[in-house]
């Protein structure tokens, strides 16, 4: 069996299989956490109840969801070994340090406290239990640090050398770490966490919101979860703007595969908005495109002249049709993002936020948005940046283990039939707790029988207010 | 830079972060291994909520021996991991079953057998699989220039699947004497009466693998048998007899923390053993840790991490560790 089959095609294919499932859970988790921290500081600052009561009610879902980031995390750190070890032992020296630091600044501290967060309020107190909420939320940024520098330095590798046995090798780690697009990079995947989680959040207020307007509980993380989308997808398309900018600066190729710009213009390039890019015939039919606007974007005037793949040798062409889609899927998503952020400022302006039927359909039809834009945003880059795993550098051909298709093929599919099971699971426990409303007295994760309530008050003043509510 | 030796340095920190990894989740994956033997809900319940709050950290460990290999010592990663195949892929797929089971169980009332059968399925998959990875690096791997070269079963010897039966064995008393000293009752005296049988089972393993492994490749008669190294080694099954001694006293006397403990001790010297046979060799008899590690600029740049960070992250396990201290209580008012 698959003995006709490329293995490196099988592992390129089983890389983007568990990396799909894998960044689903960050995703949310980057975003939840730092949610959570600030739920729980309201908590402890204002004393009122609400604030603990979606504390504990997101903090289940932050458990599974969290469960599901770590055991598929795991599975990644070995990939790079099982299937790719010829990259690993061309890149370990410059990227494994990387990735150490993530586990040693980020994985650890996410892990150390994680159990005192969900488990431990009752034994530690309202601040020690503060403080390991903060930690966690904070160690999950760390990690998106280390993990998009190393990222980053495969798209635009700088500081770097190679030694006598042809490794990569660092020879100024700042140059390493801090490389051309990974501030850029950087910004555009947290701001994303926290869209994801956003409207993750605003989608389970509005269900809330549709059976009954008057929950506390769903009225303020609709609220909170509204301002992020008004505040956050603008700015998010700015971000992203930048990192386009940068993409073209740096990796000209993968601009040229996202616009499908398979000809040169010499006097301005036209935005493409849809068309089936033709690989083989080098050209993207049915083409609906704008003149000159893809100049005017790109290089902010619309007559400057634009290279396209007919500049670059053939062997060194991405895959443009996925390119080319998945990056009109993202920004799609996007700009519906912004109009929900839009029409959520328009009815808190007319006093209908809680009321609007339209928008709360909206909120959440625009539930899974933050998931679909993170997954078509990372296929854009990866893909656009092939046949290279460090870009210009290193090809993807040259860079697989020494493995027989069969083997291969056994462990993706061994891969694809557990991870469908136990992640349809976990989406549908994870649906079943978002199905039912927070409510007054909500309890967290643990599973030991709860101390008595006022024990976990932040203080006896806030007691009273919070019974009042 | 001549005066210290990165390559041994990071040995020692890669051996570490293993040895650490199977002392915290030795006992993780042993209480999933003995999980068929308690039936009752109510067992099983304090059995999970005795590790809930920790083992994701206790996996971390293992996060940083495959991240810290990479990183120090890539040639190595490089070979193993290709070598290693089916039994990696094995045992992260355990651990994935495992892992979503400590939070899946509580989310379902009709589903949760399923979700202990995963658990324990999977941590004695994972179990296995570490163990059958251990020995199929101590036979040595076939190596030609940089690349793993052998067949896709390789791994695959009698003498691997002694290993792994054996981690199995090990983990499970690591397992049983954890529910000792975290748990009161009838459970408890459960967890006696497993530990008596699983240490006799141990010995029996430490004995079988220990007579096994010299025969395995010259160089590990050598480091063992022949003046004047028999000086340094010969103490080794020494301590494995008296600490053997202690913990039968500690089972008999029915203490509550010396059996986790000497167990851990036994774990130690098992594992002293296996340095003692390795070294300096990474991948046995093809590559030595000197070929293997990067450059000292990358071995370097993380020692000042490992250095500050290490210490730190040992403080805050052991706090958490502290704050869920005690015995677990069988009720469970919440689910």
């Amino acid at each position: 069996m698959f003995e006709g089959w490329d293995a490196v095609v099988l592992a390129r294919a089983q890389f983007a299989f568990t990396m799909s499932f894998h960044i689903v859970f960050p995703a949310f988790s980057i975003g939840l956490a730092s949610y959570l921290a600030v739920l729980e500081a309201l908590w402890l600052w204002t004393g009122r109840e609400v604030f603990i009561n979606l504390f504990n009610y997101w903090l289940k879902i932050f458990a599974v969801a969290f469960g599901m980031g770590v055991v598929s995390g795991i599975v990644m750190s070995y990939q790079f070994g099982t299937n790719w070890s010829a990259f690993s032992d061309k890149t370990g020296p410059v990227i494994g340090p990387l990735m150490a630091y993530e586990v040693l600044t980020a994985f650890f501290l996410e892990a150390g406290f994680l159990g005192v967060m969900l488990f431990g309020l009752q034994r530690v107190g309202p601040r020690l239990h503060f403080l390991a909420t903060l930690m966690v939320a904070i160690g999950t940024l760390i990690s998106a640090f280390w993990i998009l520098s190393a990222n980053s330095w495969m798209q635009t590798p700088t500081g770097h050398a190679f030694n006598a046995e042809g490794q990569f090798v660092a020879a100024d780690w700042l140059k390493v770490i801090f490389n051309p697009s990974f501030p850029y990079r950087l910004v555009h995947m947290v701001l994303a966490a926290y869209l994801t989680t956003a409207l993750v959040v605003g989608a389970v207020g509005a269900w809330h919101l549709l059976r009954d307007r008057h929950l506390a509980g769903p009225r303020v993380m609709f609220s909170m979860a509204m301002w992020m989308a008004a505040l956050v997808a603008p700015i998010q398309i700015l971000a992203g703007d930048q990192h386009g900018l940068n993409t073209l600066e740096h990796q000209p190729v993968k601009i040229m595969a996202m616009e499908g710009h398979y000809q040169s213009h010499k006097d301005g390039a036209p935005l493409i908005l849809f068309g089936l890019p033709n690989q083989a015939a080098g050209r993207v039919d049915y083409a609906v495109e704008v003149p000159k606007l893809g100049s005017l974007i790109l290089k902010h005037s619309p007559d400057a002249p634009m290279a396209g793949l007919d500049t670059v040798p053939r062997e060194n062409w991405p895959p443009v049709p996925i390119t080319f889609w998945s990056f009109r899927i993202m920004v799609g998503m996007g700009l519906l993002m912004l109009a929900l952020g839009l029409l959520s400022l328009l009815m808190r302006w007319r006093g209908a936020l809680y009321d609007s039927r339209l928008l709360h359909m909206f909120a959440i039809a625009m539930g899974p948005a933050g998931f679909i834009a993170v997954l078509a945003g990372w296929i854009t880059t990866e893909t656009g940046r092939q046949p290279f795993t460090v870009y210009g550098l290193l090809r993807t051909a040259e860079s697989a283990s020494p493995l027989a298709a069969p083997a291969v093929a056994s462990s993706l599919i061994a891969f694809i039939i557990v991870y469908f099971v136990v992640f349809t699971a976990g989406v549908i426990y994870l649906l079943r707790l978002m199905a039912a409303p927070p409510h007054p007295g909500e309890q967290g994760p643990s599973h030991e029988v709860p101390i008595r309530t006022a024990g976990i008050t932040p203080a006896a003043g806030a007691a009273a207010e919070g019974a009042v509510r | 830079m001549m005066a210290i030796d990165l390559p041994i340095i990071w040995a020692f920190i890669i051996a570490f972060a293993v040895f650490v990894y199977v002392v915290m989740d030795g006992f993780d994956l042993g209480l999933g291994i003995l999980f068929p033997l308690f039936p009752e809900k109510r067992d099983r319940d304090v059995i999970m909520n005795s590790v809930a709050p920790v083992w994701d950290g206790n996996e971390t460990w293992l996060v940083l021996g495959g991240g810290g290999l990479m990183a120090a010592f890539p040639l190595a990663y490089a070979v193993l991991m290709p070598a290693l195949y089916t039994p990696m892929i094995v045992m992260l797929l355990g651990l994935v079953f495992r892992g979503v089971a400590f939070e899946f169980r509580w989310r379902t009332q009709r589903e949760r057998n399923r979700w202990d059968i995963a658990f324990a399925g999977g941590s004695l998959l994972a179990t296995l699989a570490q163990g059958i990875a251990l020995g199929a690096v101590l036979q040595g791997v076939h190596v030609e220039g940089r690349q793993y070269a052998g067949g896709w079963w390789d791994w695959l010897t009698p003498f691997s699947i002694l290993t792994g039966v054996s981690l199995v064995i090990g983990y499970a008393l690591l397992g049983a004497t954890w529910l000792v000293m975290k748990t009161e009752g009838a459970l408890r005296d459960r967890a006696y009466r497993l530990s008596w049988f699983l240490l006799i089972a141990m010995l029996g393993a430490i004995g079988a693998v220990s007579i096994a492994t010299p025969f395995l490749a010259v160089q590990y008669t050598q480091r063992w048998f022949t003046w004047p190294n028999i000086i340094l080694t010969a103490p080794v099954p020494v301590a494995v007899a008296a600490v053997t001694v202690l913990l039968l006293r500690a089972l008999a006397n029915k203490y509550d923390y010396q059996p986790f403990f000497l167990t851990l001790a036994l774990f130690a010297l098992s594992y002293a053993g296996l340095g003692i046979s390795m070294f300096p060799y990474i991948v046995p008899q093809s590559i030595t840790i000197w070929q293997a590690a990067s450059p000292a600029n990358s071995q370097l740049f993380m020692l000042f991490g490992v250095a500050v960070l290490i210490p730190l992250i040992l403080g805050y396990t052991v706090w958490a560790y502290w704050v869920f201290r005690g015995k677990v209580k069988p009720e469970s008012g919440y689910h």
